[in-house]
């Protein structure tokens, strides 16, 4: 019975493996997803120089030495061996050095925050590269992507051109969420008031799925986008599309858009107001709020003392302006000096 | 006017009629029926006239093996209440794809994984963990109780009333849908308004306190009440991994209870230690979360390492193999699982250095955990194995725990880990480590010292039968999960859009179905052997020839576990005792000193629920109501000095007379 056990599980698994289901991170299409599957593979194939002989001397162990069988050999006292305890304690040690080495090397190579150093296996970066900026707010529950440099911006969709290295700037409104594109490379978490950055190109043309791999609320199944590999003749017709097709982001259609809100189909913004981003990540999207680095560098010199706890604001005055039934009022630190200020000096509170 | 409005507000707070869920037909009928088994169980303790008893010898209890028992009890029934959230979530996978949005909207279905979640590990993995320390250790130890034994049966009703919030939280109001660790901003008041965020606070801080103090108690009982002769080195290995876990409770759970205090700061008082705008930092609250919930895992899983120590040696009739490597892997194992935490967020953007030393420290903790797996292996080599269902699910637990053991250390590796993190593949991992490791581990626990705590053998063929379900049903329903995984599926979906996933979550869901089976021959399983006791019975005390000292008093023990002190000269005490020729003292019992019941914890723990509650609904007055009465409850029970008392000498003859004349009767 239990040597049932080992030949069905395994097998069972490899089966599956081999089934030809879509398996995006073993067939990834970018460089970095195509080195981390590297790394998840080798410290497969390392562990399991110890998983298979334990998995295959359990249950030798149990078929040869069951109770009914009293020609094996019975040693009750036996109990210690200074060999065997050496070679239990040194071999998942080396195994583990081996597997260590590998982890120092890859975790800072293929650290997300790290420019990326080749396009793919043998091919280097051209001198003259330069990378993608893409700027990525994660909302409640969908996605806003700014391309700076192209000045377009678009919600649910995402673009960039083959072999063509992409530096991600990744904020949040509200909730923690993660950006995954799992044929491009690994996740990392959107947090809000915070910035983190992801690395990546994508070596083959094609269609891949995005999504939020961090739990964010109600909203969150469908908190889903669409990443294209394109050619950058593509790539161009695509921005001209934007350009022609979208909106305007300005900061009143952002502090719009950011409401939450689910299964938002892909809108398009041929203009975006001037730091919007670090607008979004130091929370002063408001006219009349207090971004974080000013607070941050009036705190460092002192702070305003007492009357600082005086120098509130809330978004209801800016609400009413643009037409937004907004279903929670904030209050928040109000901006000193902002020259859109002004207008919204009066639903300062005290 | 304005007053009166004002008195109703003080005394229910946000609670009103909307707080009962009428809408949610699958919550009414679960209500209905747990009226009726609650009036069934009322009516049947009142016909037979079981309150007194109940409330003398099981509620007021301060005897270990009893609170053992009811932690035992408790931890299966919310066992049961957390695998039904299970079987939803399966079900819901399973169903919602494309057009069809399954039966659970999101706002359930998120309340239905984060209540399996906190119910899985809170209330059924330790309370299980905590029974079974708590009914074996001062068995093994030869001792009469724990060192507090008030404090015992107080802390079990702690973890009881946290327990009952969360089932409250079925039919008043909501549970929170954050997922089991509630991280912020997602539970922080902005974004998460109503109550659920506050059950699963109240929920845990006052079970939390339960945890606590049982760790306190065990820790002290261990190191001061063993047998004479008992040195650490002596210890049981059970013992040991007790010791271990408690020291890991004694030092985690302090920063759940001010992690979790932070968050109510946040949500009561306005503070800003995890939200973004004023200076705080949502980070803080995921690191602090975990360096708890790393030390937690192995709160779970070392216990469990101990009993299939115990289960190996005494089914292989064979002293365990490398003893004291298995006491220095668990000691290893407890030191390093508190400077791995960071391993549960490498995509938050620490830097490389940063992630690979935690990569690189949970790494190291494979090498003892590999050790012990070897040293159970060794101790099957030349041994004489028994295959009685403790020993079944032993081997079931080595064959499984290594895959699980392989996937944790794909995740380990920060490079792997940006890829698999959150996803399917996860899951996957940490239940085939917690499902082959604890669940399987409590179920070897129950079959092996089920005889000692009852007095009659489980049934084999029932017992067989769950195992075969719940280790095939296992692995039906977690394979697909690392497949999909690999697939880029992540976790927690409500619902999906690719068809092509359907297949794998069908399959998972008739995994599920299997594990019911499992888990509905368990419960068969004790019925039968309830039904079969005479012929199941165990005169002897000793039912495996067991090798410690649990083994050497009578099943079920007396009030007193032992007339008299044991004294222990080797490792493996009762073992070594019988091999000499070891005689049973007949003669010279003397009067025994024995800690009172006191329903004390009882109504402590009431109180503190029913302060829970009205926390959770801000209601101020019965809040400041509750808080004055448990403050003088407490008074009150300090002047309580009639706690201990003897018993008689002519009892304790009588009681062992009785199992003199079973043992001869045996013979």
């Amino acid at each position: 019975m239990p040597r049932l056990k080992l030949i069905t599980i395994p097998g069972l698994f490899c089966a599956l493996l081999l089934s030809g289901c879509n398996m995006v991170l073993l067939s990834p299409s970018g460089d970095i997803a195509v080195q981390q599957k590297d790394i998840m593979l080798i410290s497969v194939w390392l562990m399991l120089i110890v998983i298979v002989p334990v998995m295959f001397l359990t249950l030798l162990f149990a078929w040869k030495y069951r109770s009914t069988n009293t020609e094996a050999t019975y040693s009750p006292e036996w109990h210690h061996s200074t060999i065997l305890e050496l070679v239990i304690w040194s071999v998942p040690l080396i195994i583990i050095i081996a597997l260590g080495a590998v982890t120092w090397v890859s975790t800072h190579s293929l650290d997300p925050y790290r420019p990326i150093e080749r396009i793919s296996e043998g091919r280097n970066i051209p001198m003259d590269a330069k990378p993608l900026v893409i700027e990525v707010v994660a909302m409640d529950w969908k996605w806003l992507f700014i391309y700076p440099e192209q000045n377009i911006a678009l919600v649910n969709e995402l673009a960039a051109p083959v072999d063509r290295p992409i530096e991600f700037r990744i904020t949040s409104t509200t909730m923690m969420n993660s950006l995954y594109i799992p044929a491009l490379a690994g996740q990392i978490y959107a947090m809000p008031g915070m910035q983190t950055q992801l690395h990546a190109v994508i070596n083959k043309a094609g269609d891949y799925e995005g999504f939020s791999g961090n739990y964010s609320g109600a909203g969150f199944s469908h908190m889903r986008f669409r990443f294209h590999g394109v050619s950058e003749a593509e790539f161009a017709q695509w921005v001209e599309q934007n350009r022609k097709e979208g909106s305007d982001l300005t900061r009143e259609a952002y502090l719009k858009l950011e409401q939450p809100s689910e299964r938002e189909p892909v809108q398009r913004f041929a203009k975006v107001d001037a730091n919007l981003f670090d607008a979004v990540l130091n929370r002063c999207v408001e006219s009349n709020r207090m971004c974080i680095k000013d607070m941050v560098a009036i705190d460092r010199k002192g702070g305003m003392g007492e009357s600082g706890t005086h120098n509130l604001a809330s978004n209801a005055m800016i609400g009413r302006r643009i037409g937004l039934d907004l279903a929670s009022q904030k209050t928040y630190v109000g901006t000193l000096c902002a020259p859109q200020a002004q207008a919204d000096a009066k639903s300062k509170v005290l | 006017m304005s007053e009166h409005f004002d008195l109703s507000k003080m005394i229910f707070g946000r609670l009103s009629w909307e707080a009962i869920p009428y809408h949610e037909p699958i919550l009414i009928f679960t209500f209905i029926g747990v009226i009726l088994g609650g009036i069934v169980v009322v009516g049947a303790l009142s016909y037979f006239k079981l309150w007194g008893p109940l409330w003398r010898n099981w509620i007021t209890s301060i005897d270990h093996k009893k609170i053992g028992i009811m932690y035992m009890i408790l931890g299966l029934v919310m066992f049961v209440r957390g695998f039904a959230d299970a079987l939803m979530m399966r079900g819901q996978q399973a169903l919602s794809f494309g057009d069809n949005m399954g039966y659970l909207p999101p706002h359930h279905y998120d309340q239905v994984f984060t209540a399996h979640g906190v119910i899985m590990i809170f209330f059924f993995a330790m309370p299980i963990v905590t029974g079974l320390m708590n009914y074996i250790v001062p068995l093994q130890i030869g001792a009469r109780d724990v060192s507090f034994p008030f404090l015992n049966n107080f802390s079990f009703w702690m973890t009881a009333s946290g327990a009952a919030l969360v089932m409250v939280s079925l039919f008043v109001g909501e549970f929170a849908k954050t997922g089991w660790l509630a991280y912020p901003p997602l539970s922080g008041i902005m974004q998460s308004p109503d109550v659920g965020v506050d059950y699963y606070i109240w929920a845990l801080q006052i079970a939390g306190v339960g945890t606590l103090l049982s760790g306190v108690n065990l820790i002290v009982t261990i190191i001061k009440m063993r047998a004479p002769g008992m040195t650490m080195m002596k210890m049981p290995v059970f013992t040991w991994t007790a010791l271990c876990t408690n020291i890991l409770i004694v030092a985690a759970f302090p920063i759940l209870t001010a992690v979790l205090a932070m968050l109510s700061c946040d949500r009561y008082l306005d503070t800003n230690f995890f939200t973004s705008d004023l200076g705080g930092s949502a980070m803080l609250y995921v690191n602090l979360i975990w360096i708890w919930g790393h030390p937690e895992v192995y709160i779970l899983v070392l216990p469990v390492f101990g009993i299939f120590s115990e289960v190996v040696a005494t089914f292989c009739k064979k002293r365990l193999f490398g003893y004291t490597s298995m006491v220095y892997a668990t000691v290893v194992i407890t030191i390093l699982s508190y400077i791995v935490w960071l391993h549960h967020f490498f995509t938050m953007g620490a830097g490389a250095s940063v992630n690979s030393f935690f990569g690189i420290s949970t790494m190291i903790i494979s090498i003892p955990t590999g050790a012990k797996l070897f040293n159970w292996l060794f101790t099957m080599y030349h041994g004489r194995i028994r295959f009685e269902l403790p020993m079944v699910w032993t081997v079931g637990f080595m064959v499984t725990f290594v895959i699980g053991g392989m996937t944790g250390v794909m995740l380990a590796v920060p490079a792997a880990d940006f890829v698999l993190h959150n996803s399917l593949f996860l899951i996957a991992h940490f239940h085939n480590v917690i499902i082959g490791g604890v669940v399987f581990g409590a179920f070897a626990a129950i079959n092996y010292w089920f005889p000692k705590a009852f007095g009659f053998k489980l049934d084999y063929k029932w017992g067989l039968a769950s195992f075969w379900f719940w280790f095939v049903g296992f692995w039906v329903a977690f394979t697909p999960l690392y497949v999909l995984g690999f697939m880029g599926v992540t976790r927690r979906m409500s619902h999906f859009d690719d068809p092509s996933l359907q297949i794998w979550f069908q399959i998972a869901a008739v995994g599920g179905l299997l594990v019911a089976l499992g888990i509905a021959c368990f419960f068969i399983q004790i019925g039968v052997s309830f039904m079969n006791r005479k012929k199941l019975a165990d005169v002897t005390g000793d039912p495996w020839d067991g090798r410690t000292l649990e083994w050497s008093t009578s099943s079920p023990p007396p009030d007193y576990n032992f007339a008299f002190t044991p004294v222990v000269h080797e490792q493996d005490a009762w073992f070594d005792m019988k091999k000499n020729g070891f005689k049973r003292p007949t003669e010279g019992f003397i009067a025994i000193h024995m800690p009172k019941n006191t329903g004390a914890g009882f109504i402590l723990a009431m109180i503190s629920a029913a302060i829970g509650f009205a926390l959770i609904w801000h209601m101020w007055l019965p809040v400041i109501v509750c808080f004055a009465a448990l403050i003088a409850a407490v008074i009150i029970h300090t002047f309580n000095y009639n706690r201990d008392y003897h018993i008689p000498a002519d009892e304790v003859v009588a009681v062992e007379n009785e199992r003199t004349r079973l043992l001869s009767s045996h013979v």
